[in-house]
């Protein structure tokens, strides 16, 4: 196998994460898997080496406990080497009774933005030294407007695609790809069994597309496709008719 | 976890029962909700083994990982919901294939486990089962237990053909074998009735690894039971045409088309299967010398067309499949293809194969013998009575229907068919005392009630 490099990927155990480290592993990058369910890793770990002959090494990483993310960046780097690129694919879309109080909004916001924003500051300062290499972070649809449904998961994942913007802004120059993704219905453990749900894509699909990504020169992607149209025409309601809608 | 209610069916398509749902893809979250449960991996049994009315169904299809391949031991570890043919992409170009396997790479290792399903080397090989090591069983607890052969095996064995009603089956090490290359070397031999094709089956000169008899259920009179037996081994890398003799592990994966909608009932009635049949006869008997092909084309020719089960409309389909033991096996089947041939119903594809010991799981169907499976367009009552009056001559000559296939067996037939049915009982209560796993097959069976 033509080893590549590594890879971060951070929330390794979700169903698009899986899809898209299958995909790398199939190009010959070796993978750091990290997430919480450490039992849930191992286990994805031997299926990557298995199927696809390469180095796959796994570790426990808490988005929410952000005093340890410098640490745990550097001992991933230590551990593979040297580091290609990270996807960040954790995220979490909360219950809707936790949405309406503080506490519980509190915690959707940390998960899926501000540690997202802490970890991916760390690996930001790493490529930037480094020179090459690439961040894809998995935002949402959802972030594009705010929609009473669940405008606090949206709120943080539209946070996080104006990071991720802001980075790409800084990072230019030193030559890393910073790329936002942004699915619509993806057919996972998140969205099984919730009404409403439309041109629903597989996660292998968004896996292959994201990968896809890094050969083209798009900055921003939506998957699939015509959901940035989708969310144009979304965008384009004025506020005061969008208000009163039921969406 | 969420859940959704869906109609359901197995892949006969017949019946069809609204069921709720849920789809874990965390290992630890493969376990059985408050209703009770049955675990579902492709949906590849034919009546209404994986269908739960008004219960939960879980679907094992992404807990999917392959663990680890000891190649030193032959040993392979996978996850329950993982498919034969996702497990022979990685191992057949390692030199090594799946001690059994049936006709189609879409089933799950669970399933395989829980039918206890046989191939074409049954009579040498024994079932799926008889190469497991080890499984770990999840209770109606939560609780995972390891059994196998050697430890806890009245739990294995329960499990083994259990039809899932014991637990959900959650990580298995099985055996796998060598291979010397990814193709098989197979014979065709025409047999213009039944005697001639109960003779090739059983004479030790044409026996070989693989063995089984297409029969045209059709035809009657002195071309009862017509058929074409395909004998079989895996081709030895000095038998392969030269350009595979470098690569012998490599195949072209087959190209294959889907039925894209039902289609109308008409399209399988007597006439339309008897030209199909007679041509079938003509093409493969014609065939006077051995031929090499590639496994998956060997093992699983009906996977070239993709959910090929549309083929019997919106009605769906029966499959009836028995094996009457070895001493009137003979008789019993002449018996059974007189009656469908003079029944107006229309059997496609049938299939004769000789079978080997039993394995000790309880409820497991083999037994030492002939079986004869087929596939009858679904058209209510009047299929219903002939099967029926198929079922006395089975249990006449001491044999059985298939689980797996089956959904319309009496439970009276039932458990005068599987004498073993009072052990299994024993540890079914021991292992789920609430009954917590349960099946709409289960309820129509009135097992463990």
């Amino acid at each position: 196998m033509n080893n590549r490099g590594g890879i971060l990927v951070l929330g390794a155990s979700s169903a698009m994460a899986r899809a898209t480290s299958a995909e790398l592993a199939q190009r010959g990058y070796d993978l750091y898997l990290a997430g919480r369910d450490t039992e849930e890793l191992s286990r994805i770990a031997g299926d990557l080496r298995l199927r696809h002959g390469v180095r796959v090494v796994y570790g426990a990483f808490d988005a929410l406990a952000m005093e340890t993310h410098a640490d745990f960046l550097r001992r991933v780097i230590t551990d593979m080497g040297d580091l290609n690129g990270v996807i960040l694919a954790f995220g979490d879309l909360g219950h809707d009774r936790d949405s309406r109080d503080f506490p519980g909004a509190g915690r959707i916001i940390a998960v899926n933005f501000t540690g997202a924003a802490s970890i991916l500051s760390a690996c930001a300062n790493y490529f930037e030294g480094r020179k090459s290499g690439f961040i894809i972070a998995i935002s949402s649809v959802a972030g594009d407007r705010g929609r009473q449904s669940n405008y606090v998961y949206g709120s943080a994942k539209g946070a996080l695609s104006l990071f991720m913007q802001g980075l790409r802004n800084r990072l230019h120059p030193s030559h890393v790809r910073v790329i936002t993704v942004k699915p619509g219905f993806v057919d996972t453990a998140m969205t099984y069994g919730m009404p409403g749900m439309f041109f629903v894509a597989t996660p292998e699909y968004i896996g292959q597309r994201i990968v896809m990504a890094l050969d083209r020169r798009s900055d921003i992607v939506y998957l699939p496709w015509f959901w940035r149209y989708i969310m144009l025409i979304i965008r384009l309601i004025p506020e005061r008719i969008f208000k009163r809608l039921r969406l | 976890m969420r859940t959704k209610l869906q109609p359901l069916t197995g892949w006969g398509r017949y019946p069809r029962e609204c069921c709720e749902l849920c789809r874990p893809e965390r290992y630890a979250d493969l376990r059985p909700g408050h209703a009770a449960t049955i675990a579902r991996g492709q949906g590849r049994s034919y009546g209404d083994a994986a269908l739960n009315k008004d219960g939960l169904v879980v679907l094992t299809e992404r807990i999917n990982r392959v663990l680890a391949l000891d190649e030193t031991a032959g040993i392979l570890t996978v996850e329950a919901g993982t498919t034969l043919g996702q497990i022979l992409d990685i191992i057949v170009v390692r030199g090594w294939f799946l001690p059994v396997v049936p006709g189609t790479r879409y089933v799950s290792v669970g399933g395989a486990i829980a039918a206890d399903i046989h191939g074409k080397n049954h009579h040498r090989d024994g079932s799926f089962g008889q190469h497991v090591l080890e499984i770990e069983l999840i209770a109606s607890t939560g609780e995972r237990t390891v059994c196998g052969p050697n430890q806890f095996s009245d739990a294995f064995w329960a499990t083994v053909g259990g039809m899932g009603l014991t637990g959900i089956i959650g990580t298995v090490k099985l055996e796998v074998m060598r291979i010397p290359s990814a193709y098989t070397q197979v014979e065709y031999r025409k047999s213009g009735d039944l005697d001639h094709a109960f003779r090739i089956l059983t004479d030790p000169e044409f026996d070989d690894h693989y063995s089984v008899a297409w029969i045209d259920c059709l035809a009657g009179g002195p071309d009862l039971g017509r058929s074409i037996i395909m004998t079989a081994h895996h081709a030895p890398r000095e038998e392969l045409p030269s350009v595979s003799r470098s690569r012998p592990f490599i195949t072209r994966a087959p190209a294959g088309i889907a039925i894209p909608f039902d289609m109308p009932g008409w399209l399988l009635k007597p006439t339309t299967v008897k030209a199909f049949n007679a041509l079938y006869y003509t093409w493969h008997g014609a065939k006077n010398r051995p031929v090499i092909i590639d496994y998956q084309r060997y093992f699983f020719p009906l996977d070239a067309l993709r959910s090929w089960n549309r083929l019997y409309g919106r009605r769906g389909f029966l499959q009836y499949q028995c094996v009457l033991p070895a001493a009137t096996a003979h008789a019993g089947i002449k018996n059974i293809l007189e009656i469908l041939s003079g029944s107006g119903c229309a059997p496609f594809l049938g299939v004769l194969k000789r079978l080997g010991p039993p394995s000790s799981g309880h409820l497991s169907f083999p037994m030492s013998g002939f079986t004869l499976a087929m596939d009858i367009p679904m058209d209510g009552a009047s299929l219903l009575a002939t099967l029926n009056r198929i079922d006395e001559i089975v249990l006449e000559h001491r044999g059985r229907v298939y689980l797996a296939k089956d959904a319309r067996l009496s439970p009276a037939r039932f458990r005068a068919m599987y004498e073993r049915y009072p052990d299994w009982l024993v540890v079914k209560r021991r292992l789920d005392p609430m009954n917590c796993f349960q099946s709409s097959l289960s309820r129509r069976l009135e097992m463990a009630p």
